[in-house]
């Protein structure tokens, strides 16, 4: 449990009801999986386990669910109409209710898709109670994201100087890393290097962490 | 500086100061992080709107909730309460109305405040406001007591739980009771020590409170239940008042909530497998509206 609380963590959050985990935390997953698709969805299953697939409409989990995939945040009053604005946008959207037990009571997978670039995704997460989430999964590379912090997610490939190349040039903008860590699908194999950072990026560091080769560079300002 | 997690760090630090709760948690949170106290002080202002418009509009609206088990409770209490001869007089039953009123727009899927959790965001908001019209008091007031609130939710989190599925609705209803207690001891002008035995008071009285949702929404019991926060929050603070103390201190109440959090088995926590959650009557729900409730795929 932590120990510094904010008051607005216990007179707080403000959110759209009627759960702080199943419509708060399952709007701001949403926004975690489509900032990190970071890309327009056209086409996204969603599969929910545990308690997400058994109350999923009686607790509003999955408007809350596909408003945060169109952009809604947690306290959106739109988010009770977010699946006909989801229709009047174009997105795509199934529900996949599962039934095996998962590892987290509240948990969801997002397999998101656009048309255009032919990109898929899928973004696993879970919803750990009065809003807070982690991301579980991207693709097939097990990890732990909070978004509590300005986030740096960087696909590249496990080889030697690929954390030394990100992190010169954050040491060189005077950005100070909060903590770094490294996740990957197996040895020499696609990986991801997680960076929380203090301050947000400005946009000439972002291009410069955008321009190193063989690294995809996602960056998402502080969810909440 | 003025960081607290337990009662004698809220006791030490306001008398060092010679301050409030309310203005201990205020400076806190300020220098936590690091802007004026009036920047904390509008954030908060804001919170305390967000709660007046759900008790403006829940005490009006007849729609049903979106689980569709609740909903015109609040507006049937509030008839009674200002029309009727409520036998606990009209600011028990206007507390009791409002606390409907807030739980209802929550499981209308409306804007709300948690306080300390969604589920019982309706005691703190409740307490405050109908105690504030009836004092005549202004919304500076209401922000105080609003950090008052939180400085005891912030000491029961940080040594017990609040939520439902760790510690059951002791945790949620039980931390939402001992919060408004102890705010709105502050708010009649009570001393610091009386808040305090007024917030160890109202979570004692309701220790090992369940939590057991009906069909597993944050509908029934859990709208009423906040009804019932309300009026343990205000028999507390009468009784820290009048003078009354706990006998055993706040510090070890939330630990002994903390144990019997512990000691709640899995079914009686938030999961829907036990309580009145397993009554005939939940069952016949649950068969009735299942189907709707996962979805038509």
């Amino acid at each position: 449990m932590q120990s510094d609380y904010s008051v607005f963590d216990i007179v707080g959050p403000i959110i759209i009801g009627p759960s702080s985990s199943h419509t708060g935390g399952a709007c701001r997953l949403a926004g975690a999986a489509r900032a990190i698709f970071n890309k327009p969805i056209d086409d996204v299953e969603i599969h929910v386990y545990g308690s997400f697939a058994a109350t999923l409409r009686g607790h509003g989990t999955d408007k809350a669910l596909v408003g945060g995939l169109i952009g809604l945040k947690p306290d959106d009053e739109r988010l009770p109409n977010a699946l006909d604005l989801a229709r009047e946008a174009g997105l795509k959207y199934r529900f996949v209710i599962e039934e095996e037990m998962a590892a987290q009571p509240n948990l969801v997978r997002f397999e998101m898709r656009n048309d255009k670039e032919g990109a898929y995704m899928s973004v696993s997460g879970a919803s750990v109670g009065g809003g807070n989430i982690i991301v579980t999964r991207i693709n097939n590379t097990a990890l732990q994201i909070s978004l509590k912090y300005h986030t740096l997610v960087v696909d590249h490939l496990d080889r030697p100087g690929a954390v030394l190349s990100v992190a010169k040039i954050l040491a060189a903008n005077q950005i100070n890393i909060a903590s770094m860590n490294m996740y990957r699908q197996g040895k020499h194999d696609r990986a991801y290097m997680i960076i929380e950072i203090d301050q947000p990026i400005e946009r000439p560091v972002l291009l410069a962490l955008r321009s190193l080769p063989n690294m995809s560079v996602i960056y998402i300002p502080q969810l909440y | 500086m003025y960081q607290y997690t337990c009662q004698k760090d809220i006791e030490e630090k306001t008398a060092c100061y010679q301050i409030s709760i309310s203005e201990l948690a205020a400076r806190h949170e300020a220098e936590r992080d690091e802007v004026d106290v009036s920047v904390v002080m509008e954030r908060m202002q804001h919170s305390l709107a967000v709660m007046k418009a759900n008790i403006r509009t829940g005490v009006e609206c007849v729609q049903p909730s979106i689980g569709g088990l609740i909903g015109g409770n609040a507006a049937r209490m509030y008839r009674y309460a200002t029309a009727g001869a409520p036998l606990g007089g009209e600011l028990l039953a206007r507390a009791v109305a409002y606390a409907l009123a807030v739980t209802e727009e929550n499981a209308r899927m409306k804007r709300i405040v948690a306080c300390p959790t969604a589920g019982a965001c309706g005691v703190v908001p409740a307490c405050l406001i109908a105690v504030g019209e009836a004092r005549g008091l202004d919304d500076a007031a209401l922000t105080r007591a609003l950090f008052n609130a939180s400085a005891i939710g912030i000491v029961i989190a940080t040594g017990a739980t609040i939520s439902g599925a760790e510690g059951g609705c002791q945790a949620e209803v039980g931390s939402a009771s001992a919060m408004a207690a102890s705010a709105l001891v502050e708010m009649a002008g009570g001393s610091v020590p009386a808040c305090i035995n007024a917030a160890a008071m109202a979570l004692k009285n309701i220790l090992g409170l369940v939590c057991d949702p009906v069909a597993g929404l944050v509908e029934v019991p859990c709208s009423k239940r906040n009804a019932v926060g309300v009026a343990n929050a205000l028999a507390a603070a009468d009784m820290a008042l009048a003078g009354i103390t706990s006998v055993i201190p706040l510090d070890e109440v939330v630990r002994a909530m903390k144990e019997v959090g512990r000691a709640l088995p899995y079914e009686l926590r938030e999961t829907a497998k036990g309580g009145v959650a397993v009554s005939k009557t939940a069952q016949e729900i649950r068969r009735r509206i299942g189907q709707s409730l996962a979805g038509d795929l």
